[in-house]
């Protein structure tokens, strides 16, 4: 079997993401989170059992594919959460983009505009 | 009976799509929203009549059934948070046409607010783990575009931490949905459980534990729940009420799905009482804290969700009924105290509560209404707070959960603290610079328009607090169809193809 690669693939991708996260800069962030949904993209595509079996495909008149298939679901699953990721990937780079532009920073750490630290109060 | 169960939640994304469309029209995606509300609560009014009358209801779609399919399916619970939420949709909805801006307009607000809406109902009305992660998708994207609507250095701040970290929660999510369908083959939630009992330990507890992870962010359990405080004081005032309606709501109604039908027993569950306990007394502390309204409020919206996990947590029938009875009241009255609080930032009150006040002699009636929700929301008797945590009392001693009743009684006293707090440093004292307005101030289009949907708001609380029997025997029903798991089941598989 084939499966031990996509584990250790899954864990250095979802491994980057986080040593990106935490970088600080708001570019790398968004980076890292695309890497961690890739990794867990991977995760789902792996639930098939990644075998080497024939394409799902039923020929005509029949009511079942002849012979062992590979379970299309989690191949439909991982088409749907990579679209779901890529619109994420892109609204968080445009954000980290207006953020930097907004606030002057790109630290993370720096971005207190929603929190300021406290003002000592009566 | 297909069409009764997808209605409330083809309408609000119909709407969506509408309102989009609209937007170079000033006004029009506003109208469409609206209309897109009322719709949805008619729907969503049809389908409670009927699973209370014929009970649970299912439609599966494009074909395939429910192993593979997937299955929308609404039991009592389903039912009645899919009403709540459509309720509150209308209300915020009337409420947005006098606080949200031109530019937040133009940028899309109507849509987005419904795609939220529809994402939240989806969540609700859904039998299938991988459509429940999808929702969560959807109302994410939706709360990140309503939350940085129109720019702004607080919104954008707030933004990135607010997507990140949900972010992280539904990768999470998909991860757990991935070893769940590898260890089971199915993605329909009431095929799991027996299927999970044959695969390995370790697996089943990993996916546990990643399952619940997730969806305790989305909940904004302890000590999940950075995101929450530091992103819901800064968007628009309906925004803000919108979310404390259904984010945090959509979550902790799946955690409750999830933890009775996937997996009725396992260490996270185990965890949950600990976790519900530090949410409830973390959250309070954490709001005693701030001295601006929203974010008083914000921390409550934490605090008091770790009620609801409690009910669950404890388990009993007693409890769960006591959950969803608490879980209805604190979405009517966290809604309604947000939507007071952007008023009274309005007349003057301001958000930092050194700089408010006055609000008592310029408006009497923001006062009373506000002085409703307040105790409502303390829960003191006869308001409509107590009734469910009279419930959680009941079946924590019942249980002989000692712990878990300080908690209740301990956090509810720190509740009427911060209440008490916003009531006399925002109402009674003086305010220190120029004078608060009273709501005549306001032009009348803006005054019917903010004024309605409070008062609705008001009234259905002290409903639920003066006459909780209905509202008591519909969460005594969704507690029950949520413990059978069978029927459940039963009307998933029966689903019409």
């Amino acid at each position: 079997m084939t499966l031990w690669i996509f584990a250790v693939l899954a864990g250095l991708m979802a491994w980057a993401g986080v040593y990106l996260m935490l970088a600080r800069q708001a570019l790398r962030l968004a980076l890292g989170l695309t890497l961690l949904g890739g990794a867990a993209n991977i995760v789902v595509f792996a639930a098939s059992g990644a075998t080497q079996r024939a394409a799902p495909f039923v020929p005509v008149g029949a009511a079942a594919p002849a012979g062992p298939v590979a379970d299309p679901l989690p191949q439909a699953l991982v088409l749907t959460a990579i679209v779901i990721g890529f619109g994420l990937s892109v609204f968080a780079l445009a954000l980290a983009a207006a953020a930097r532009r907004r606030l002057g920073t790109d630290d993370v750490e720096a971005m207190r505009a929603a929190e300021p630290l406290a003002e000592p109060h009566a | 009976m297909t069409w009764l169960v997808a209605a409330p939640l083809l309408i609000p994304f119909a709407g969506a799509a509408a309102a989009l469309l609209a937007r170079g029209r000033p006004g029009a995606p506003h109208a469409v929203a609206l209309i897109a509300c009322a719709a949805q609560l008619a729907a969503a009014a049809a389908l409670f009549e009927a699973v209370w009358r014929l009970g649970p209801q299912a439609a599966a779609f494009g074909g395939w059934g429910a192993p593979v399919g997937i299955v929308l399916a609404a039991d009592m619970l389903s039912a009645v948070m899919t009403l709540a939420a459509a309720v509150l949709g209308l209300v915020v909805a009337l409420y947005a046409a006098a606080d949200v801006g031109e530019r937040g307009r133009e940028a899309g607000f109507g849509g987005l607010f419904l795609l939220l809406l529809g994402g939240a109902t989806g969540a609700f009305l859904t039998a299938d783990l991988f459509n429940l992660y999808v929702w969560f998708e959807v109302m994410l994207i939706a709360a990140a575009g309503l939350l940085t609507l129109g720019g702004g250095a607080a919104r954008l701040d707030a933004g990135i931490k607010y997507l990140t970290l949900n972010l992280i929660a539904t990768l999470a999510f998909l991860s757990a949905v991935g070893l769940i369908y590898a260890l089971t083959g199915t993605l329909a939630m009431s095929e799991m459980a027996a299927r999970l009992a044959d695969a390995p330990p370790a697996a089943r507890e990993a996916a546990a534990m990643l399952l619940f992870a997730a969806l305790a962010a989305k909940a904004g359990l302890f000590p999940l729940f950075a995101w929450l405080p530091a992103a819901y004081h800064t968007p628009p005032t309906a925004v803000t009420a919108l979310f404390a309606a259904l984010v945090t709501k959509a979550g902790i109604y799946a955690l409750m799905r999830v933890f009775t039908v996937v997996f009725p027993d396992s260490m996270a569950a185990e965890l949950l009482p600990a976790i519900a306990i530090a949410t409830m007394v973390v959250g309070v502390i954490g709001a005693a804290a701030q001295i601006e309204t929203t974010r008083i409020l914000a921390f409550h919206i934490v605090s008091q969700i770790g009620y609801v996990a409690l009910g669950l947590a404890i388990g009993s029938a007693l409890a769960l009924t006591g959950a969803v009875l608490y879980l209805l009241h604190n979405m009517v009255v966290k809604t309604n105290l947000i939507l007071i609080a952007g008023v009274a930032r309005r007349l003057g009150g301001g958000e930092h509560l050194d700089r408010a006040g006055g609000l008592y002699g310029a408006s009497p009636a923001l006062s009373a209404l506000f002085l409703v929700s307040a105790l409502a929301m303390a829960g003191l008797p006869p308001f409509s707070g107590f009734w469910g945590k009279l419930a959680l009392s009941q079946a924590a001693v019942a249980e002989g959960d000692w712990a878990a009743l300080a908690a209740i009684l301990g956090v509810g006293f720190f509740t009427l603290y911060s209440m008490s707090k916003i009531w006399l440093k925002g109402y009674l004292k003086p305010r220190p610079q120029g004078a608060a307005r009273g709501l005549t101030a306001l032009p009348l289009r803006a005054r019917v328009a903010l004024a309605g949907p409070i008062a609705a708001l008001a009234a259905l609380s002290l409903a639920m607090g003066f006459a909780p029997e209905p509202f008591l025997l519909a969460s005594e029903r969704a507690a029950a169809s949520l413990l059978d798991v069978e029927a459940y089941a039963a009307a998933v598989r029966g689903a019409v193809r």
